[in-house]
């Protein structure tokens, strides 16, 4: 999704794996895909653009048929069902209660290594930017990695994806690869 | 854990792209920027156009008015310091602002030195005018840049020619082979690293906003195609006839600067925007992008 944030390193890191990929900005974009990464950037700004065409119910759509959604921080927060504030409006596509900047301001943006059951045994190394905290998980939601302090950084539900830091800036590919198996999967 | 990083100070700026930084002087203005939605906020004590208006000496905002506006808005929160006072830098850091601008727009405080940024846990952004300019402050620390233009004119000649200018000078080190890159970065006066970095990527290393007299729609999209990665936009809204309708326009013809028809959509019946100035009626010392050094 090209509505704003950090879509192009998303972009080449897809293209570099070989997948096609396409930006998405008006919802007849979403024809033909199999999946839909929702990236970093700014929610309010991402929910406001959605909504003035209409792509809210366009995504909710393409989740519904089984289309596979990935949202990086700033992508979490759109895709989660409960939010600790008052904006913008989820799509409420994974059943996960979600707070803005919870790990505080910029100063406090932070790199950390999380282990990740699903890429493997090597660490993954995890860039968290003024990250949402994901609170609490529903039954269904599996929690793909955790922070030291028992923290869930990494949810799925299904088809859909969550991590409250971005895969797409550090040049480890594992979690794109995970993703595009996802997308690939026919049920 | 680590925290301060580069990683996670270019990484803020990497997710305010496609996005618009709006000025704003009061709570209220920053409410109506975020609803608008910008993807962050600048806390100034005035706009541009009236640091213009009021000549003297501009310095960083009041305290409590960039923390009332931190209180105001969920978006990152910037704020100016002056060019080299890397006390008022301290100060921005301790409020917990989420970006610094040391900025031209302000007057500068040293005519010689710019603030090691390196030293700060907080990310700066900083202005250029061309390729050179731009990646000095990369040197000293800046993790996000943006081309100067002539702010608070509501013209947006200078940005297009500040922008231009780096373009063509990424492309002439895109095209030198590697042992005349030792002579350009001389008589530029730029590191070679990042001069072989910029050769390398065909862009600057870090991400580059446009500034400076961008006060429509068409400006914001045309910056946009021009290549930069995001606008800031300082008087053009809040000195406009209806800021929260001009703003939400300018957002909309950021992403979708390759569609005319959706830029034509939104500029409709937008009000008066900013009364601008033509560049070339301005003495030398009324000059904001000139500063810098």
């Amino acid at each position: 999704m090209a509505l704003q944030g950090d879509f192009l390193e998303h972009l080449q890191t897809l293209q570099l794996l070989g997948a096609e990929a396409a930006e998405v900005r008006l919802r007849q974009d979403l024809n033909g895909l199999q999946g839909l990464i929702i990236p970093g950037g700014e929610s309010t700004t991402m929910a406001r653009l959605m909504d003035e065409w209409d792509l809210r119910e366009a995504v909710r759509d393409f989740v519904g048929c089984r289309g596979a959604v990935w949202g990086t921080c700033a992508g979490m927060i759109v895709l989660a069902k409960k939010l600790r504030e008052d904006r913008p409006v989820p799509l409420g596509l994974v059943d996960i209660n979600v707070a803005r900047n919870a790990y505080g301001r910029q100063v406090d943006s932070f790199e950390a290594d999380l282990r990740v059951g699903a890429l493997g045994g090597q660490p993954f190394h995890a860039v968290f930017i003024r990250a949402p905290m994901i609170l609490q998980v529903g039954e269904g939601v599996e929690v793909l990695a955790r922070l030291d302090d028992g923290t869930p950084v990494a949810a799925q539900q299904g088809k859909v994806l969550v991590t409250a830091f971005h895969p797409e800036l550090t040049g480890d590919t594992r979690f794109h690869e995970y993703f595009l198996h996802l997308a690939e999967r026919g049920d | 854990m680590e925290k301060g990083t580069w990683s996670v100070k270019v990484g803020l700026a990497q997710m305010l792209k496609g996005g618009v930084i709006m000025d704003v002087v009061t709570p209220e203005h920053a409410k109506i920027a975020e609803e608008a939605g910008a993807c962050a906020v600048m806390a100034l004590e005035r706009v541009p156009a009236d640091i213009r208006a009021a000549g003297g000496v501009a310095r960083m905002a009041d305290p409590e008015r960039i923390k009332a506006i931190m209180e105001a808005v969920t978006i990152p929160v910037m704020a100016k310091c002056r060019i080299g006072h890397f006390v008022e830098a301290m100060v921005l850091e301790s409020l917990g602002v989420d970006y610094i601008d040391e900025s031209e727009v302000l007057t500068p405080a040293d005519e010689t030195n710019h603030l090691w940024k390196h030293d700060f846990k907080v990310p700066f952004v900083c202005g250029c005018r061309d390729l050179p300019e731009a990646l000095r402050r990369i040197s000293e620390g800046a993790a996000m840049i943006r081309t100067k233009g002539e702010a608070g004119t509501g013209n947006v000649v200078e940005a297009v020619r500040h922008m231009r200018t780096v373009n063509a000078q990424v492309r002439k080190a895109q095209n030198m082979p590697d042992e005349e890159l030792v002579p350009e970065s001389k008589q530029m006066g730029c590191p070679l690293e990042l001069l072989q970095e910029v050769k390398r990527l065909g862009r600057l290393p870090v991400v580059n906003f446009a500034a400076g007299g961008i006060a429509t729609p068409a400006d914001a999209a045309m910056m946009m195609w021009l290549g930069c990665d995001g606008v800031f936009v300082g008087s053009g809204i809040f000195k406009s006839s209806d800021p929260a309708r001009r703003g939400k326009a300018i957002v909309q013809a950021v992403t979708h600067y390759k569609n005319p028809a959706i830029i034509a959509e939104v500029s409709r019946g937008l009000g008066e925007p900013m009364a601008g100035i033509d560049v070339r009626t301005l003495k030398p010392e009324q000059l904001l992008a000139v500063r810098g050094w």
